[in-house]
């Protein structure tokens, strides 16, 4: 196969240009764009020729969206609800897929035709993803799964689901794993709105009663899940710990500097005043050291010596967040009492519309921070493990059967 | 801020050829023997420092036989002195009193003392706070007495870094024209120079006594904002070392973790000390930030370097202490010994903290300044 020529940016620019000429964002629907974009290979330009792609490198991605915002008001960015799908959905199905799989599936996580979810975690399983217990039988050319995912985002909105699910419960938990590509529309599939702490749903519970899967539809060998879901949690990192407000004083940092100035006078004393404003001054303080660390992680990037600062950052946003909404809880006092959004059930994110309900907000949903996408305790193993050299904890789960590995 | 903060090529050979020359002048041994001394450093170290490395005159400028480098130099410097706990008047002279003399002396005095001071000859001790307690420009008192051409000084000058053994004692005093700068000979009739025995003592502090002691005004006009920006140039450059020093700190108990054996495994294995271990890294990691933040906000003149001060302070200051207090105890009964020398850095410390005022008078300032 001859090695694509490297296209060079004026040629991309040119290539956009064609594409705006059959199809306009301001004239065309966001899905029918942008499968239009997808035949150009205008999709994921760093995806190989006929797969939305066009064999080039990642970064050139930016300069379709930049041709695009030239020549276009509207802008049909990723919808949110395929943030999933696109960002580990497709870069499995590449990797893994059959040729068939990318041909059908591929174009329509891009449109937004097709919304991916991950079902990964289980309620015996959080920390411990490998430890999980859903199971898959074998029945000919089908397999039967039965069990409990949970903290699945847009399952309810769901075609395809990335199933991770056990198939040798003798073999030691990383060796008995399969990866599936589940129809969520599937008989036994049953997904649930997780009711949490603010009152909303961001999340689900996804039920798997004797659901039936085509033996087709694993992607990697049987027992080699694992090694899948890692390049499904690889490209799910990326996306966390984004390093705090760009500009000084802004983002969250500015919210709670709002709620600070519009305190009621008179309602703490001056002694309280003063432990709430130096309170208030390190939330400042911590957020500029996120923003002034995450910068200090893109120059030694740039300068080809990545360090610790990338790593440290989760942890430290999380803890951080924590604290400031805290802060701003503390500041308004009693008027904290009372909770004016409700806590009625709702599936999509509530928009407060004062500093105050934000805060009040931020304060009850701020506890995730420090559990999701690895939990501060995990993250600390981590930094002292990998990035310190630390010596592991004994490990009493590695060498010995799933199934005789105790569980809650 | 600046967009930039990372050091190039010609920083990271500055940083070996300082760690290569605090191997050899500044290991444990060598601190505990200047620490045990009255002067508290050796005279030869500093003139080879200031003769064969251009340290003492790093900020000065050439005019001024200095060598006219900037910030980010500094901050490599100063955190390698942190690191190996160095026992010198680096801070005194090199740095406080350079800056006093650049930002608020007369060109006469600037030639002739910053010309002294970057040759190594010269130890240069500045006399700030009084016994009120108070390191804010408005806490200081004391007033200098005119008469005719004559000027005197009287009054109590108080935690005077490297006081007993300065050549040149530079006192900020009250005059008509506001806060000014006078230089006062430290044999001066008047002039009592008294030891405190100190919580750190590989820093010398002194308190100093005036009695009409004569003085010669080397400032024109009030010195008040300059000498702020002395006092923050002078906090972000030992925040630098602070971060040297806590990085000291991680690194010492880390290597003990993963030897020290308790129940057959390392304690680093023990969640309870990894965890230790990994806040003491994003701790250290911040304070880097923020020493960097300072120290290239100073270096080009950024319009929020007071600010970028305040926090690299207050950051730093807390950093190190914590690193050296987690250091001691994860090196369990052996941390509290005089022999392992964690307390020295654990002293180093707190001392640093409270040098220019503590950390929680700097987020006050911060907090002005900010508009909170």
């Amino acid at each position: 196969m001859p090695e694509p020529t490297p296209m060079d940016e004026e040629t991309l620019r040119a290539r956009v240009r064609k594409l705006l000429e059959e199809a306009h964002p301001e004239t065309t629907d966001s899905i029918s764009f942008r499968q239009k974009q997808y035949e150009h290979g205008l999709a994921w330009v760093h995806f190989p020729e006929g797969y939305g792609g066009l064999g080039l490198s990642p970064k050139m991605n930016m300069i379709v969206f930049d041709e695009i915002s030239k020549h276009s008001k509207v802008i049909h960015t990723t919808p949110p609800a395929s943030v999933i799908g696109i960002g580990m959905g497709a870069p499995v199905v590449l990797t893994y897929g059959t040729e068939e799989m990318k041909k059908t599936l591929l174009p329509k996580i891009f449109s937004g035709e097709e919304v991916w979810c991950q079902l990964f975690s289980e309620p015996g399983a959080g920390s411990d993803v490998a430890g999980l217990s859903s199971l898959a039988i074998r029945d000919g050319d089908e397999w039967i799964v039965n069990g409990q995912k949970v903290w699945t985002t847009v399952a309810h909105l769901s075609r395809w689901g990335m199933l991770l699910t056990r198939t040798d419960p003798d073999a030691p938990k990383h060796d008995g794993l399969s990866y599936f590509l589940l129809d969520m529309k599937a008989p036994g599939v049953e997904v649930r709105p997780l009711y949490q702490i603010t009152g909303e749903a961001e999340f689900n519970e996804v039920f798997l009663n004797d659901v039936r899967i085509p033996h087709a539809r694993m992607l990697g060998q049987e027992g080699q899940g694992w090694r899948v879901a890692i390049t499904t949690l690889m490209n799910e990192r990326v996306a966390i710990g984004g390093g705090g407000s760009k500009r000084k004083g802004g983002g969250a940092t500015g919210q709670l500097l709002d709620v600070w100035r519009q305190r009621k006078k008179g309602a703490h004393s001056p002694a309280q005043e003063a432990m709430l404003r130096d309170r208030v001054t390190r939330s400042y303080m911590d957020n500029e050291l996120l923003r002034l660390t995450a910068q200090r992680a893109r120059a030694s990037q740039k300068a080809g010596n990545p360090g610790p600062e990338g790593s440290v950052a989760k942890l430290a946003q999380a803890e951080i967040n924590k604290r400031m909404w805290e802060t701003a809880i503390d500041i308004m006092g009693s008027d904290a009492l009372a909770f004016e959004a409700g806590y009625a059930l709702r599936q999509t994110a509530g928009a407060p519309d004062s500093v105050e309900g934000i805060a009040k907000y931020q304060f009850l949903r701020s506890r995730a921070n420090s559990i999701e996408g690895g939990t501060s305790e995990i993250m600390r193993n981590i930094l002292g493990e990998r990035v310190l050299g630390l010596p592991g904890e004994p490990r009493i789960d590695k060498e010995v059967p799933w199934k005789d590995v105790p569980r809650s | 801020m600046p967009i930039e903060m990372s050091l190039t090529d010609e920083h990271e050979e500055l940083r070996a050829t300082l760690r290569a020359f605090l191997n050899e002048c500044s290991d444990e041994a060598t601190v505990r023997e200047q620490m045990s001394t009255e002067r508290g450093y050796d005279p030869d170290v500093w003139t080879q420092m200031a003769e064969q490395m251009g340290l003492a005159g790093l900020i000065i400028p050439e005019e001024f036989g200095g060598a006219g480098y900037g910030y980010v130099e500094l901050l490599v410097v100063m955190e390698e002195m942190g690191r190996a706990l160095l026992c010198s008047p680096y801070l005194s002279t090199a740095v406080l009193a350079a800056n006093a003399l650049m930002h608020c002396a007369d060109e006469k005095s600037q030639k002739e003392l910053l010309t002294e001071i970057a040759a190594g000859r010269m130890v240069a001790a500045v006399a700030h706070a009084e016994p009120n307690g108070r390191w804010d420009i408005e806490g200081l008192e004391m007033t200098a007495t005119r008469s005719g051409d004559q000027w005197t000084l009287s009054g109590e000058k108080t935690w005077v870094l490297d006081g007993g053994s300065a050549q040149v004692i530079l006192v900020l005093a009250r005059t008509d024209s506001g806060l000014s700068l006078f230089r006062v000979d430290p044999e001066a009739p008047g002039l009592r120079r008294e030891a405190v025995p100190p919580l750190d003592l590989t820093r010398k502090i002194s308190q100093l006594h005036f009695e009409d002691a004569p003085a010669e005004l080397i400032s024109a006009g009030d010195q008040s904002a300059n000498f702020e920006r002395v006092l923050a140039l002078t906090t972000a450059a030992l925040s630098a070392e602070q971060m040297g020093g806590a990085q000291w700190c991680l690194e010492t108990a880390v290597e003990y973790a993963k030897t020290r054996l308790q129940f057959g495994r390392p304690i680093g294995s023990y969640q309870a000390i990894k965890h230790k271990c990994a806040d003491m890294l994003v701790e250290t990691e911040f304070a880097r930030s923020a020493a960097y933040a300072a120290c290239f906000a100073a270096a080009e003149q950024e319009d929020d370097f007071l600010e970028m001060a305040d926090l690299a302070q207050s950051a730093c200051s807390e950093a190190f202490f914590h690193a050296a207090a987690e250091t001691i105890q994860i090196h369990g009964g052996m941390g509290f010994t005089w022999e392992l020398p964690v307390h020295l850095y654990f002293k180093r410390a707190k001392a640093s903290d409270l040098l220019f005022g503590d950390a929680a008078q700097h987020r006050e300032s911060l907090a002005n300044r900010v508009g909170l």
